[in-house]
């Protein structure tokens, strides 16, 4: 199948006209909706109901085992890897219900990009490791592959560090160098959506900070959620947060109001560290 | 006597004891060497190399012998692989945690301990019966049963030791399974598949039960892989029962080619399994 052909397969807004005009009213792009999501016979999620808007930053935020990496991997299906793991409820992306079974899962997936808390180079060079999952759906002419390359590279703020070096192994990368390639990674197939599962917890301060900046960069092209344990993170780099605990959405606002005005004391609770 | 002095005796003990295991250990397998140099390096020579087996008191060599090993050997590794490496896969790739998977597991486990002589048996029943002659093919087939255990596991093993959140990123990509597992999984595990492909040739490499029910052997040089063809253990197993001194030497000569070429193929899987360890 071609690329323009996959891609139309799945009703899409037109992102080259929206992505050129200057800090439109943020657009609803996700809503999840009354999801459950189930370890075998353990409800993970509790009737979960939230949207994600275009062109923003989403951040879930909650204890371990909140639940909120849980919602990440709904959002792509990815649990569907491991038999025993089910959600139940709508997710609507642009008003197509993803959680629908005869959904094709790796059109699905071209469409939404994930980026995981420890880096997974892929054991080729740096060059293959983006190529990759471009060459999944597109058939490039060698020259404009090459260009798709080197501008996921510069995306991910990678490019001046990895020019001289595409053709060795991405496992020779230092750890952060790793998750900004996985980032480019993401990137290159061109997504609407970014899910960052912790990208940075397993970086250095520095990494995290390059990893952080990044995500500023990329949130006017894209609907990004992120999963964080960093508070601070969350305050920086969102625009709205979820706060999570045992499955449960407990409340869902503006950044700016969860850190400052939160409605629910369970949540100032946990901003402010008295647990958690 | 106070703690510590009863605890260093002890120590003692079961060091002195531990050390004197692996020199009993390792001395015979040294002498085993030893011998085996001792007598073989005379056979070693040209005429070893290029003249077919001899009758009783006159000279010859192996070439027959080492060809047919050869032969078999190549024909049984590219039967046995492809099937070993496709039902690894599935073990490991699509069958986890199912009940099917697991019974497939066990019997492979049986068959990789299996005695080579029933596998020799086995083969003999299945195609040297039917056929009414010995045969190459049938020689081939037994080896190839002996491969497919070794390589279903070791590439089971490999492919498990592959992070499931590199699977989990390719797919994240929007990557199909089967490009999942062609372009991530053995790409990552590559190393040690084929180390597990060069054990299991090592195996076959000096193995007699299963040929001596299939290929049995030829005096002759034969390429013809519908009939009966020389090979090295048997060879070696005739030639040394025999009373003749110059046969005796022979089979001393192909008994140090087999254990060479093992040596170095275990060496070079060794050598590359811990390259790719240090790569990585």
């Amino acid at each position: 199948m071609s690329p323009a052909t996959a891609r139309q397969a799945m009703p899409r807004s037109s992102p080259d006209l929206q992505r050129t005009e200057a800090q439109p009213a943020p657009r609803q792009k996700v809503l999840i909706r009354n999801v459950d999501f189930y370890y075998g016979a353990f409800k993970a999620l509790k009737n979960i109901t939230m949207p994600l808007h275009d062109r923003r930053v989403t951040a879930f935020i909650g204890p371990s085992g909140c639940g909120k990496s849980t919602l990440l991997r709904v959002l792509n299906r990815i649990y569907e890897l491991y038999p025993g793991q089910r959600a139940t409820g709508e997710v609507m992306v642009d008003n197509e219900n993803i959680l629908s079974p005869g959904l094709d899962l790796n059109l699905l997936r071209a469409r939404i990009g994930m980026v995981f808390q420890k880096p997974t180079p892929f054991p080729m060079s740096i060059y293959d490791n983006i190529a990759f999952g471009v060459r999944l759906y597109e058939s490039l002419p060698r020259h404009e592959l090459d260009e798709r390359v080197e501008s996921a590279l510069r995306r991910a703020a990678l490019w001046e560090e990895v020019k001289d070096k595409l053709h060795q192994s991405g496992l020779s990368l230092s750890g952060g160098q790793q998750q900004r390639l996985c980032i480019a990674r993401a990137v290159a197939v061109q997504p609407e959506i970014l899910l960052l599962d912790e990208p940075a917890s397993a970086l250095d301060p520095i990494s995290t900070q390059r990893i952080e900046e990044l995500i500023a960069e990329l949130r006017p092209d894209y609907c990004i959620a992120i999963v964080t344990h960093n508070m601070q993170q969350a305050a920086r780099t969102s625009d709205y947060t979820a706060f999570m605990y045992l499955g449960e959405l407990i409340e869902f606002d503006e950044t700016e109001r969860i850190f400052t005005h939160p409605k629910e004391k369970h949540t100032e609770d946990y901003i402010t560290g008295r647990f958690g | 006597m106070n703690v510590y002095a009863r605890r260093r005796i002890a120590n003692g003990v079961v060091m002195t004891l531990s050390v004197a295991a692996t020199a009993f250990g390792v001395l015979w397998l040294v002498l085993v060497l030893w011998t085996l140099l001792e007598n073989g390096v005379a056979a070693i020579t040209p005429a070893l190399f290029s003249q077919m087996t001899p009758p009783p008191g006159s000279a010859g060599g192996l070439l027959n012998a080492i060809f047919g090993s050869v032969v078999m050997t190549l024909v049984g590794t590219l039967i046995g692989t492809p099937t070993g490496i496709l039902a690894g896969t599935f073990l490991a790739e699509y069958s986890r945690g199912s009940r099917f998977g697991e019974v497939v597991r066990f019997i492979n486990d049986i068959l990789l301990s299996a005695p080579s002589i029933i596998v020799g048996l086995f083969v003999y029943e299945l195609m040297v019966v039917p056929m009414g002659h010995f045969s190459a093919w049938a020689g081939a087939v037994a080896l190839a049963i002996i491969v497919i255990p070794v390589v279903v596991r070791t590439t089971e093993d490999m492919l498990n030791l592959v992070p499931n959140s590199l699977r989990e990123a390719a797919s994240a990509l929007g990557s199909p399974k089967w490009k999942v597992i062609v372009m991530i999984s053995y790409r990552a595990a590559i190393q040690g598949m084929v180390t597990g492909v060069m054990l299991a040739v090592a195996r076959i490499a000096g193995e007699t039960a299963p040929l001596l029910f299939t290929a049995l052997n030829n005096q002759f040089w034969s390429t013809n892989l519908n009939a009966p063809m020389a090979n090295l253990p048997v060879v070696i197993f005739q030639f040394a029962m025999s009373p003749y001194a110059d046969w005796q030497t022979l089979a001393w000569g192909g008994a140090l080619l087999i254990t060479i070429t093992v040596l170095i193929l275990n060496i070079s899987a060794r050598a590359l399994a811990s390259w790719s360890t240090f790569k990585q």
